[in-house]
């Protein structure tokens, strides 16, 4: 009543954006560079804050060219980090908006927005014997979350990367192999060729007994994944993507309506409604945007739509809710935003 | 409305290239709408909370006459920043590409009695698309007034620069009335509408949170300072309706400023509908403190134009548009804040009296050519 139409909390957010009880946020309170075109962000989140389990990953929400954009990145700080600073390690790819933003622009003092940490690819209350580790690219960060948080028995690692100065944090998985800690294989694909999973037993003789943690691009987890299932040992790998698997191309499209705001577009079958959304000036909530989240989850009102990953349609009911990020227009539909 | 028609010399064709060029001068500011336009907007809205806050801590001393002008000042500024240069515009979906949800249209509320759902439709649908089109855009007059030679005249007219004051000094009011068509819904046979209800409903309820935050909480927490804080939070309503009265008068109602025909927009194509936003606007020249003060609104044509750009663009825009106005031979209605707002007072009163002479209603060419 004081302060209407505003709430208390927006003046209490130009002093203190990080307190107990404010949207969770997040203050940028430095950038090291990893590689040539990676980095490790450290945040100091807000006071609402309630702690990651190794292997989750983050919402971040961060303003690139004054356009605030939300994707998911991999927690790399361990839980239990004594300054409760928390950190996520990017690694620019091409066009990426927000990664090579974080990369290489971001700078200490920003604000950026967060939501609470989550992912299931973590690790089992029950200490395994033997664990691998099979990861390849920036698919190290969830796994370097882990490392720094958990300490095995007998751990293997196999790694990756195009060349060794593409390695991310090379330098302390060295140290982790010199102290024992950790067995590490580098595959350089540059110069041995990509790794192929049906000879993972030349690298790792036991693998079939070990528990196994791996996360990189679609190829190699798919490759893991058929590997495991022939063997019958599926439930022994864990996987986590970064991007989806995307079966449809594309399909009819149609008119969107978005009835909240009043705004009428058409769509093809092959653009995320989160994509057509936001292009039309709508605003979307949205996540990772590869359909992990559901932090984009939207109720659709009338029509119909298209599973990008699977081809699945998805008929408007009473409650039906959709992931924009990885769902397309089959035909004319409205979803409530 | 003038008997000559102002645009009568432009070519089908040429209007067409117009809309064109104003296209390419959109598609500039979009293409470099970035990070500096994000930071103006979150300190125009900071600056605006710490000015309101430091006014309302000064006023709970009011009753030191320094204390009660300098709150009353910075109160004044402060409501006018709300609604002008942040309000006004943030509600357009000038911000909205930042997807940031608390400086957004869909979000965004502002202290003033009209609730921005109703305001926004009344302001952007209504006025903006039918800009000056007689009978369509009711910005013309409110609904109280005769701004045009060809709008009828109606004995209700004669006292109209009274019912211009009236509404000035309690323009948010006013404005709340105009959204709510109130003098359409009160008739009889609408007032039981459950729509016209709800909307009611719902103006009600934003006018008893904004008197009871300005005239009864902010006044008690004020203790010995109630009457003078209630004398100062009134008064500082009072400015800000004045004043935001005067900008919007002089965006519509100046001499020179054009009306259109209801039948002339059938069909309007892109080009036409720019032409009429340029021929349907006037903007009032002055120092950029007094832009910033009337939310760029002083940039009343560019904004018609291009609703939607950030309101940080509308000055380096002007400059272009003005460009294109010498180039098609086209009048650039503006002046000075005290010169705008004497010929909007004076049509006010002209047109309160009957047309002079019976207009002779011959189909000016420009009409036709629209409607073509």
């Amino acid at each position: 009543m004081v302060t209407t139409p505003l709430l208390p909390s927006d003046y209490l957010d130009l002093v203190s954006p990080l307190r107990a009880g404010a949207d969770l946020r997040g203050r940028i309170e430095a950038v090291h560079p990893e590689t040539g075109d990676a980095a490790t962000v450290v945040i100091k989140p807000g006071r609402g804050w309630r702690g990651h389990t190794a292997g989750q990953y983050v919402r971040i929400g961060v303003d690139v060219d004054g356009r605030r954009l939300w994707r998911a990145y991999s927690l790399t700080s361990p839980t239990d980090r004594r300054d409760g600073r928390i950190t996520i390690t990017v690694k620019a790819i091409p066009d990426g908006k927000v990664s090579n933003h974080l990369v290489r622009r971001a700078a200490p003092g920003t604000l950026v927005h967060l939501d609470q940490p989550t992912g299931d690819f973590v690790l089992p209350q029950a200490k395994p014997a033997k664990v691998l580790y099979l990861t390849a690219g920036s698919g190290i960060t969830p796994v370097m979350g882990m490392l720094r948080d958990t300490g095995f028995d007998d751990v293997v690692m196999v790694h990756c990367a195009p060349q060794p100065q593409d390695v991310i944090f090379r330098d302390e998985l060295h140290r982790l192999a010199a102290d024992r800690k950790l067995r590490l294989t580098e595959v350089h694909t540059a110069t041995d060729g990509r790794l192929d999973i049906a000879r993972l037993g030349e690298l790792v003789p036991d693998w079939a007994e070990r528990e196994t943690w791996a996360c990189g691009p679609a190829g190699l987890l798919d490759a893991a994944e058929e590997h495991w299932t022939e063997h019958g040992l599926r439930v022994r790998l864990h996987t986590e993507r970064f991007r989806p698997r995307t079966v449809v191309t594309g399909g009819d499209g149609g008119e969107v309506t978005f009835s909240a705001t009043g705004t009428t577009v058409d769509a093809d079958g092959a653009t995320p409604l989160l994509d057509v959304g936001e292009e039309a000036g709508v605003l979307m909530p949205s996540g990772c945007r590869i359909g992990i989240c559901f932090g984009c989850v939207t109720p659709l009102k009338a029509g119909a739509v298209r599973d990008l990953r699977t081809g699945e349609i998805t008929e408007a009911e009473p409650g039906v809710l959709i992931q924009t990020c990885v769902s397309a227009a089959a035909g004319p539909c409205d979803i409530e935003r | 409305m003038t008997a000559i028609d102002p645009t009568a010399h432009l070519t089908a064709e040429q209007i067409e290239e117009l809309g064109r060029e104003l296209d390419a001068i959109r598609d500039e500011v979009l293409a470099d709408r970035g990070e500096k336009d994000a930071a103006y907007i979150r300190k125009v809205i900071s600056a605006q909370r710490k000015l309101e806050l430091a006014s309302r801590g000064v006023l709970l001393f009011s009753i030191f006459p320094p204390a009660w002008l300098l709150g009353t000042a910075g109160l004044s500024v402060a409501k006018i920043m709300d609604n002008m240069e942040i309000g006004h515009n943030v509600l357009h979906g000038q911000w909205d590409w930042m997807r940031d949800p608390k400086i957004h249209s869909t979000t965004w509320e502002w202290d003033h009695v009209s609730p921005s759902e109703q305001w926004k439709h009344s302001h952007n649908e209504l006025h903006h698309t039918y800009t000056n089109v007689i009978g369509k855009d009711n910005d013309l007059g409110y609904g109280i007034m005769r701004v045009d030679e060809d709008q009828r005249w109606h004995p209700f007219h004669l006292g109209q620069p009274l019912w211009n004051f009236i509404n000035a000094c309690f323009f948010e009011y006013g404005i709340a009335a105009y959204d709510l068509e109130l003098g359409k819904n009160l008739r009889k046979r609408r007032r039981k509408d459950p729509e016209f209800r709800a909307r009611a409903r719902a103006v009600g309820r934003k006018i008893r949170k904004q008197v009871l935050k300005d005239y009864v909480i902010h006044p008690l927490l004020s203790g010995p300072s109630f009457l003078t804080t209630l004398a100062a939070t009134f008064t500082a309503n009072l400015v800000r309706n004045l004043w935001t009265h005067s900008v919007i008068m002089c965006g519509h109602f100046p001499e020179g400023v054009q009306v259109f025909e209801r039948r002339s927009i059938n069909g309007e194509t892109r080009g036409q509908w720019y032409l009429r936003q340029m021929m349907g606007s006037a903007n009032i020249s002055g120092s950029r403190a007094m832009h910033f003060m009337s939310g760029n609104l002083s940039h009343q044509i560019e904004h018609h134009l291009f609703p939607d750009l950030p309101s940080n663009r509308y000055a380096e825009v002007a400059v272009k548009v003005r460009v294109l106005f010498e180039k098609y031979e086209l009048e650039y209605v503006t002046g000075s804040l005290p010169k705008q707002v004497f010929s909007a007072w004076h049509k006010v009163f002209r047109l309160s009296l009957p047309n002079r002479k019976p207009k002779v209603r011959t189909p000016a060419p420009e009409k036709e050519l629209i409607a073509a």
